[in-house]
């Protein structure tokens, strides 16, 4: 999205009342943020009672020292990591293709790959798992990265295939005509030209295998990811403490990508958003 | 004898479109070679043909005798001027003009010497360090025009190179272009089309139409002697004349065309035997310095008449509205085909 | 003397050299893997699942037998599960209107008088709770709403407990505490989706040209008549785009309906339910077909309204 300045000829100021929607709006999607962030330093063990009794960092060390969550981090973060550098592969040689031929079947692909987010995630949960049980697949570490694979392609695809868009064929043209062959052409021109675009692909791919659960849950068999930890908790009340400083980590693991993201490539073009 | 490039019988379709149609043309060694027309005439896909972007679909190119079929971009010991540019954005100057040998693996000092050494052609000396971004238009121009050269290419491809740049600057590269030319030797094909430009610059002009050549030749026989009626009324101005009011001047229904230059009122109407003439009726008179360009309409034709402005002003320009007789010299006029 | 002088050798020189010759081979290169990706295990995938809404469903022995059977979409209009249809049908619709109304007043600031910097602070404070988390956020409510939590803190505070009591008891909106009624379950529904409402309502109005208005407003029109009659009709592809979101993810939401809200299955939790502990994958493939079906005609119905003539 470009920031071109809005309406500013003739145009009244925004009425108090519009404002006040506006911000009252922001503040409403921030305020279970905020709580979240407040109740992973409360003293108190059990209730999510108000006001705070007290503030502490003991639960941060305690979370720490607790193997379950370490094993949920550690095997989230590696489903995350598989996930987006199949995503970044697929995504790219699909973005490649498609931005600039025209050819039979090019709509019904791009299509394709954006059905598995337009698509409530416990369809595409369950369709991989009935799939998995007829090919006679367990669910394990790879079928996670499956399910997580298919839905984070698009991410990367609409970032990449964005910038492809906007760089001048000549280029590509150029450096063909200077001497450089096919490889050499790409490795020199078009990686350092698509490179931001791939990284904020990437890096919204990782957030949102990292947060997924709805496909998960049907993937994973008895892994535990960190959102499915989480999950877990819930029905346990005297975790509390602990689940709230996970949930904090959680959070802070799926926002700050989404900045760097959004700086990476500001001023050219959207970070395409979607997800679950 | 072989020729730099050659085409025979090429044609490029795109779908339904003819974008080359049978073309066939030399370009000789060492000439300023240019190719003009209208935009979607094909000239530009030529030139696209010969760098190797796009592929024939029917007919051979040959490069030096060689022929081009199937030889990519990379392999071709031609460069382009793109109409763009096309500067590499995330590299610096120096980098960019040393594009093409470090591909070629010649090492970093050897060809960051020669890159600087193609920018002092281009007089850009130690601007090696910018990025395009930080350039203005022309200059863009100049170091796109160091990155071909410095590969020593033996065809020089230039695709509208001027096209953006304003007037002042535009007149200026012209005879920068022509004087580089002249230096290196090889050959320069250029894209254009500014009739103008081509006239000037060039030693042989290819004039397009629809996907085909119209006439192949010098600029002066270009314009003195124009074959089709496209040429003449593409390249500078000149009042083409077809159908029944050529029979009625000439008594055949062949096209002709005869320059505003070469007309003159006449008093009388009688002709002598070596001018033909028609009478109309001044439509507008329009003053441009040096010249003044009388619109006179016969029938359904404005003919276009040009004048010397005398610096004395006793010359009478005719009055709007006013019935005038035209003639011209039968040696001006040229017979065209129908184009 | 060759021409062609800058022949080189190699391996991949030479495939490059034939990805230049023969272009669609090059296109074809770059498409299989994403092709097989998509077309062989996600395509596969859902063609399966279909195939398998049609399998016969052994309850005694429970177990699946490949034996064509319609039985499954009967059952879908059995009382119970009709039920648990319309239940999740009407949580969607009445998500999707609440999240236009809260979208829209956002989605208007955001295009037409934030600026700058300011417009760069709204972006990014919507897009990062659509990213966070999930089911932190989620999570987050519940905590919210608990019993002592802080709404029940404020309407402490305010004197209002014996409003919120009167309210719960009301039947189709309330329930035993925030927590576990119809109305905590929505107003979570709502939070999590609305992102998804305002973001391509902004664009759809972001794209509206400043001149349009003026030109409106130069015929005469007044604001509110430019904004019923220009602004709104062009914002309405925005309001599609957000509402097959918020329509679409909450027909498919399982995790929501099993923390807050009171008990009664949705079709989210029905399909878990079928497929995790009973293993009747037939059953639970004939109900995933439901949000596919009504989607299906939510967007038919859209496009027929001309809601995408606007793009």
């Amino acid at each position: 999205m470009r920031f071109k300045r809005s309406v500013d000829t003739g145009q009244p100021r925004a009425p108090h009342w519009l404002k006040g929607l506006a911000y009252g709006g922001l503040v409403f999607l921030h305020f279970p943020i905020l709580m979240i962030v407040i109740y992973a330093f409360n003293t108190e063990e059990s209730a999510f009672s108000f006001p705070i009794k007290g503030w502490t960092l003991r639960w941060f060390a305690e979370a720490a020292a607790r193997q379950d969550v370490l094993d949920a981090v550690w095997l989230s973060l590696k489903v995350a990591a598989c996930a987006t550098v199949l995503a970044m592969i697929l995504g790219t040689m699909a973005a490649a293709a498609l931005y600039r031929r025209v050819f039979f079947g090019k709509d019904a692909i791009t299509m394709m790959l954006i059905i598995p987010i337009a698509l409530p995630g416990i369809i595409t949960g369950i369709a991989l798992l009935a799939a998995f049980k007829m090919l006679g697949l367990e669910p394990n570490f790879w079928t996670i990265v499956i399910g997580h694979a298919t839905f984070c392609v698009v991410m990367v695809y609409n970032n990449v295939v964005a910038r492809f868009r906007r760089i001048p064929h000549s280029l590509v043209e150029a450096s063909m005509d200077l001497g450089a062959d096919g490889f050499m052409t790409f490795r020199r021109v078009v990686l350092p030209q698509i490179a931001t675009a791939l990284l904020a692909g990437g890096i919204l791919a990782f957030a949102l295998s990292f947060d997924e659960l709805i496909v998960t849950t049907f993937t994973a068999g008895h892994e535990k990811t960190l959102p499915i930890w989480l999950l877990n908790q819930l029905t346990r009340p005297r975790d509390a403490p602990v689940t709230n400083v996970v949930a904090m980590l959680i959070m802070l693991i799926t926002t700050v990508p989404i900045l760097l993201a959004y700086y990476l490539t500001k001023g050219t073009e959207s970070v395409a958003g979607s997800s679950k | 004898m072989t020729f730099a490039v050659e085409f025979t019988q090429v044609s490029r379709i795109f779908g339904q479109t003819r974008a080359v149609d049978n073309v066939s043309v030399q370009v000789r060694e060492g000439e300023f070679f240019s190719m003009l027309g209208p935009s979607g005439s094909g000239k530009t896909t030529s030139l696209r043909l010969i760098a190797g972007f796009e592929q024939p679909s029917t007919g051979s190119i040959r490069i030096f005798g060689q022929e081009a079929a199937g030889v990519p971009p990379y392999e071709r010991d031609v460069n382009t001027v793109f109409q763009d540019y096309a500067l590499f954005p995330h590299m610096n100057i120096r980098d960019n003009v040393a594009y093409g040998l470090m591909v070629k693996g010649i090492g970093k000092t050897e060809r960051e010497r020669k890159a600087e050494e193609a920018l002092e052609m281009v007089a850009l000396p130690g601007y090696g360090d910018r990025k395009p971004g930080q350039l203005s238009g022309g200059q863009r121009q100049r170091v796109a025009l160091a990155r071909a050269l410095v590969n020593q290419p033996r065809v020089l491809l230039l695709d509208e190179p001027l096209g953006a740049l304003d007037l002042k600057l535009r007149e200026q590269m012209q005879v920068e272009l022509k004087t580089l030319h002249r230096k290196l030797g090889i050959t320069f094909i250029y894209v254009t089309h500014d009739q103008g430009e081509a006239l000037s610059m060039s030693d042989r002009v290819a004039v397009f139409n629809n996907g085909r050549i119209e006439q192949v030749d010098a600029p002066k026989l270009l314009y003195t002697r124009p074959k089709t009626t496209f040429v003449a009324d593409f390249v500078g101005t000149a009042n083409v004349i077809t159908g029944a009011l050529a029979e009625r001047i000439t008594g055949q229904t062949q096209p002709f065309s005869i320059r505003p230059e070469h007309i003159s009122f006449a008093t009388t109407g009688e002709l002598p035997a070596d001018r033909l003439g028609v009478a109309g009726e001044v439509a507008d008179v329009q003053y441009h310095g040096a010249t003044s360009r009388v619109e006179v309409q016969v029938e359904q034709k404005l003919f276009a008449v040009m004048v010397a402005n005398q610096d004395a002003d006793d010359h009478a320009l005719p009055v709007i509205g006013s019935q005038v007789q035209l003639s011209w010299p039968v040696s001006a006029m040229v017979m065209l085909q129908a184009g | 003397m060759s021409t062609l002088s800058m022949r080189q050798h190699g391996v991949l020189r030479s495939f490059s050299n034939l990805l230049y010759r023969r272009s669609n081979l090059y296109l074809l290169l770059l498409l299989v893997p994403p092709l097989l990706w998509f077309g062989v295990v996600y395509l596969g995938s859902l063609f399966a699942l279909l195939g398998q809404s049609f399998y016969t469903f052994d309850d005694f022995t429970m177990s699946v037998l490949p034996e064509f059977t319609l039985a499954n979409y009967k059952n879908l209009f059995e009382i119970a599960n009709a039920d648990i249809v319309l239940r999740t049908f009407f949580m969607a619709v009445a998500v999707t209107i609440a999240s236009i109304f809260l979208a829209f007043p956002m989605a208007y600031y955001m295009a037409r008088y934030a600026s700058g910097v300011e417009k760069g602070f709204f972006y990014v404070a919507v897009m990062l709770p659509m990213w966070a988390s999930y089911i932190v956020k989620a999570y987050g409510w519940t905590v919210i709403l608990a019993k002592g939590g802080i709404v029940y803190w404020v309407i402490d505070r305010l004197g209002l407990t014996q409003g919120l009591e009167a309210f719960l008891a009301l039947p189709y909106v309330g329930g035993n505490t925030l927590s576990t009624s119809h109305i905590g379950r929505f107003m979570v529904f709502t939070y999590i989706w609305l992102p998804f409402m305002i973001l391509p309502i902004q664009a759809a109005l972001e794209r509206v040209p400043p001149s349009l208005l003026q030109a409106s407003a130069d015929l005469g029109a007044r604001p509110a008549q430019t904004f019923r009659n220009v602004l709104l009709p062009l914002a309405i592809p925005g309001v599609i785009a957000g509402s097959i979101f918020t329509f679409s993810l909450t027909l498919g939401d399982y995790i929501i309906p099993q923390l807050i809200g009171p008990s009664g299955l949705f079709i989210g939790t029905m399909v878990y339910t079928m497929q995790g502990s009973i293993g009747n994958i037939p059953m639970a493939a004939a109900f995933t077909v439901v949000p596919i079906v009504l989607i299906g005609i939510y967007l038919n119905l859209a496009k027929r309204l001309g809601a995408f003539d606007a793009l």
